[in-house]
This record gives C-alpha cells, sequence and structure tokens, in this order.
C-alpha cells in the first residue's frame, strides 16, 4: 500500500508522457523540470506533451528480474530516445530481444506495470512497442 | 463521430487446446468455427485494451478529448471488482476532470449499453460527446468449451451529433431474466449452462430484439448492407441469421470470431468496426449484440459519406493480421492459470 499519493502524483506522466519545456531555450524535459538548467533565472518553464515517438537508443535484456517482474523475463528495458530529444528508460514489449535493434523506431503504449500485490492498487503506464517490427534501422 | 480498435497480438490455436484436453482440434475448430483466438500479454487487461481502442477513437474522430462528457466502459473483467475502468482510461486520454464515467457489467452487450447511454446523454443536450467502450479480457475454465472461444479485445466509439460517419436510426433493447451464464463474486471462472445458452438465451434474445426493430422500423433484412450479431461461436451468429433471412454475404465482414474467438463486450463493437472499415455512403447496418443473464440491443445504423471521406486508418484487418503464436503452456501463464503463481505480485 506504499506510495499511494507519489503514483497518483505522477499520473499525467505516467499515462501520458506529459513534462515540460523551456520556451525560452527550447528544450524539453522528461521527466519535468521546474528550472531550466541552460537558462536558469530567464528560463520559463510550461508543461509539454510528448508524442510518444522515439527511437531505441540503447537496450538490455533483464534475465534476473526484480520482484514483480519474475514472469516476465526476459524482458527488453531500453533507453528510449523521444522525438523531441530527451531520452527516457522503459519496457519495450510485444516483441522478442533479437527483434530489437539500436536506432528502431518506436512508440508508446499503455500497458500494466506493476500491482501491488493481489490486493494494491495497479499501476499503469508507458512501455514502448517497435514500430514496424520488420524495419531495419540505420545506425544512430 | 469515430472509433477506434485494440486486439492483442498473441494467439493460441484451437487446436493447441484440444490437444490438451484430448479432443479433436479439427473438429471442434469446424463445429465451433474458430481456428484461432487473441492472448493477452501479462501487461495487458480491461484498462489497458480499452486506452488503446479510445486513443485510435479519439485519433480517428479528431476532436478535443476535454469535450467528452461522458465515458462508459462496457466489460465482465475490469481490473478491479471496485475502482471504476472508466476513470483509467479518462485520465489516459485526457479527458480528465470535467465529465462523469462509470462502468457496465451486462455479460457481452456491456459495450453497446454504454453505446446507449451516450446516445441518450447527447440527444438530450446533456453532453457533446460521449465515449463508448466494450472491452474484455475474458476468462474461460481450463477444460470447458469456453476455453476455446474466450479471448481479448475491445472497441472504442465516440458518440456525438455533429459530423458523424454513421447515424444511428434506431435502437430497441430485448431483456429478460435468463440465467445461461454467470460469475459469482470472487469466482475466477464463469460457470453456464452448457446447451440451456442457446435456444432460449442467445436465439431468443438475438432474433426478438432485431424483429422488434425491424418491425417497428418497417425494414426487412434484404434493406441491409451489412449485418452484425454477438459472436460466442462461429455457429450461433450463423444460425441467427439463417433463420432471421439474412444472407452470409450481409453477415461476412462483420464476423471476426474465427481469427480472433468471442471477445465478448467488444464482440458486437469489433464486428461493426470491420463493417465501419468497409462501409460506405447510404449503406445500412443491423447490429444486434448479446449478453447473458440475458439481452440483447439492437441498433439501425446508416453510414454518411464522411466515413469515406475520413476512413480509420488503424483497421480492424490490421490488428487481425497483427499475430504471434503461443503454445498451451505460455497461454496459461499468461493468463495466470498456474496454481502458485501469483502474476500481481
Amino acid at each position: 500500500m506504499r506510495g499511494i499519493a507519489a503514483h497518483w502524483r505522477l499520473i499525467p506522466q505516467r499515462y501520458n508522457l506529459v513534462g515540460t519545456k523551456c520556451s525560452n531555450c527550447g528544450e524539453k524535459f522528461f521527466p519535468p523540470r521546474v528550472i531550466c538548467p541552460n537558462c536558469r533565472r530567464a528560463g520559463d518553464i510550461e508543461e509539454f506533451r510528448f508524442s510518444g515517438e522515439g527511437r531505441v537508443y540503447s537496450y538490455t535484456v533483464i534475465h534476473v528480474p526484480p520482484d514483480g517482474f519474475e514472469f516476465q523475463k526476459p524482458y527488453i528495458l531500453g533507453i528510449i530516445e523521444l522525438a523531441e530529444g530527451p531520452r527516457i528508460l522503459s519496457q519495450i514489449v510485444d516483441c522478442k530481444p533479437e527483434d530489437v535493434e539500436i536506432g528502431s523506431r518506436v512508440e508508446k503504449v499503455f500497458r500494466k506495470v506493476i500491482a501491488d500485490g493481489s490486493e494494491g492498487i495497479i499501476r499503469y503506464g508507458y512501455k514502448f512497442k517497435l514500430k514496424d517490427p520488420k524495419e531495419k534501422p540505420r545506425r544512430l | 463521430m469515430g472509433y477506434g480498435v485494440y486486439l492483442p497480438k498473441y494467439r493460441i490455436k484451437v487446436g493447441e487446446i484440444a490437444k490438451v484436453w484430448g479432443m479433436d482440434g479439427e473438429r471442434v475448430s469446424k463445429s465451433l468455427i474458430i481456428n484461432e483466438k487473441t492472448v493477452p500479454s501479462l501487461d495487458e487487461d480491461t484498462a489497458t485494451i480499452s486506452v488503446e481502442a479510445a486513443r485510435n477513437a479519439l485519433e480517428h474522430a479528431g476532436i478535443d478529448a476535454k469535450d467528452i462528457g461522458a465515458i462508459y466502459v462496457g466489460s465482465e473483467s475490469h481490473p478491479y471488482v471496485v475502482k471504476p475502468t472508466a476513470t483509467i482510461v479518462a485520465a489516459a486520454i485526457d479527458a480528465v476532470e470535467d465529465l462523469t464515467a462509470a462502468d457496465y457489467e451486462f455479460a457481452c452487450k456491456a459495450g453497446t449499453a454504454a453505446i446507449q447511454s451516450c446516445m441518450g446523454l447527447v440527444d438530450s443536450g446533456m453532453i457533446e460527446y460521449g465515449l463508448a467502450i466494450g472491452a474484455d479480457t475474458s476468462q474461460g475454465r481450463p477444460g470447458d468449451a469456453l476455453e476455446y472461444t474466450a479471448s481479448a479485445g475491445g472497441a472504442a466509439y465516440i458518440i456525438g451529433k455533429k459530423d458523424t460517419l454513421a447515424d444511428i436510426l434506431d435502437t430497441y433493447s430485448y431483456t429478460t431474466d435468463t440465467p445461461d451464464f454467470w460469475r459469482r463474486e470472487g469466482m475466477d471462472f464463469p460457470s453456464h449452462g452448457a446447451r440451456f445458452t442457446g435456444r432460449p438465451a442467445y436465439f431468443k434474445h438475438v432474433i426478438s430484439a432485431a424483429e422488434g426493430i425491424m418491425e417497428r422500423n418497417d425494414k426487412k433484412p434484404e434493406d441491409f448492407d451489412y449485418v452484425v450479431f454477438h459472436q460466442p461461436n462461429g455457429k450461433f451468429p450463423l444460425n441467427a441469421a439463417k433463420t432471421l433471412g439474412f444472407s452470409k454475404e450481409q453477415l461476412e465482414t462483420g464476423m471476426l470470431i474465427p481469427n480472433i474467438g468471442n471477445t465478448y463486450s467488444g464482440a458486437t463493437p469489433l464486428g461493426l468496426a470491420a463493417i465501419l472499415d468497409k462501409a460506405n455512403k447510404g449503406d445500412l447496418i443491423l447490429a444486434v449484440s448479446y449478453g447473458s443473464g440475458a439481452g440483447s440491443d439492437a441498433f439501425i445504423i446508416e453510414v454518411n459519406g464522411r466515413n469515406e471521406e475520413k476512413r480509420n486508418m488503424k483497421k480492424v484487418r490490421d490488428y487481425v493480421d497483427r499475430k504471434e503464436y503461443i503454445d498451451y503452456s505460455l497461454y496459461v501463464k499468461y493468463k495466470g492459470k498456474l496454481k502458485g503463481v501469483v502474476l500481481q505480485k
């Protein structure tokens, strides 16, 4: 039952990739930042919604998972470079490890991430899937 | 206004299930008229399927989610017993906070019941747009006949008055208290009355609803270009069509069961979506759902020119064709049927 409020606060981020953008320098942030590290006091932060499109910047395959993920192994954990710039950590689903390559185009999907046991809340959020599983990507 | 669908990627063949229970796969396939069914992944449930379908519907409709005034999700496999799926969908499509939302349950017809509720609210002017979803990750007891058909998938419809793609000319429901299929609180799997689910249940309600709406609107089977019935197996809708006087040609576009199984609350909405993917201006559609317990909702829908101008790019066919087969042991794991394995840890 831990962290219900924390999860609830993060729902916009987890469901819809809501981050922020500095309208002064144009840089976008995910997770959202409240102060622009480039412009500091001159920065002007506003809410920004990411499209959910991106590419695989790097990835690894998890064979010894933490609690709550043991039945998904082997699963793919990737660093996704979002089309708007930031890199985020996410599972890549609906494919096998051999289908993923660095540079593969991906898009966000809405999935169950983890449940707090059989009695606790279910935490939903973003994961990514390959946009075109047959695509042979150009290396980044 | 717009519609969207979603089907999980994994499939299991009927023959693979039949093998486990010492049945002849080909015979089962032939008698139920089903080749394979969809299986949800470990991280998919009715909420995730509803969200994907709703996002596709919004993209198709091209409206602002904030203008949606009501969200109803019909399912018999809501992830929570208490806590609505509809609020998860509302947050995930960013329709919060100015709206009403609720979950519906009426075995396999909760999705069409959601469409009717949205129609009422839109027609009365209480809301501008309503979002009605039918989605399920249905369960069949291992070894039971339901295991060959119970699958997963869903469809979402945005109901409004302006710029419609198709117009619901009339809806009519037929409801009785018929205990043909049920699941008690806390039970993992549903029970059913085997043959009792046929004539006094499915056929009585589907045929009465279809006849009722046609009579009220002075229509005959030959006036329709397409017809879709609830599809618990391949045989029932075929027989219902035959009894009512519909041809195979009118029925086949919306017949998805042979390749995806019975998606329960998603079944009639998905069949209707497959028809809308193809239908042209002036086409008349009869859609009749069925929910055990029991009742049927019938709709007469006329397609208008905007459906051709604004074709849905995420077609039912694309989702049907996107597939990967799994064997029975993986299926058992994905469906959480292994004793001692608590998937939601």
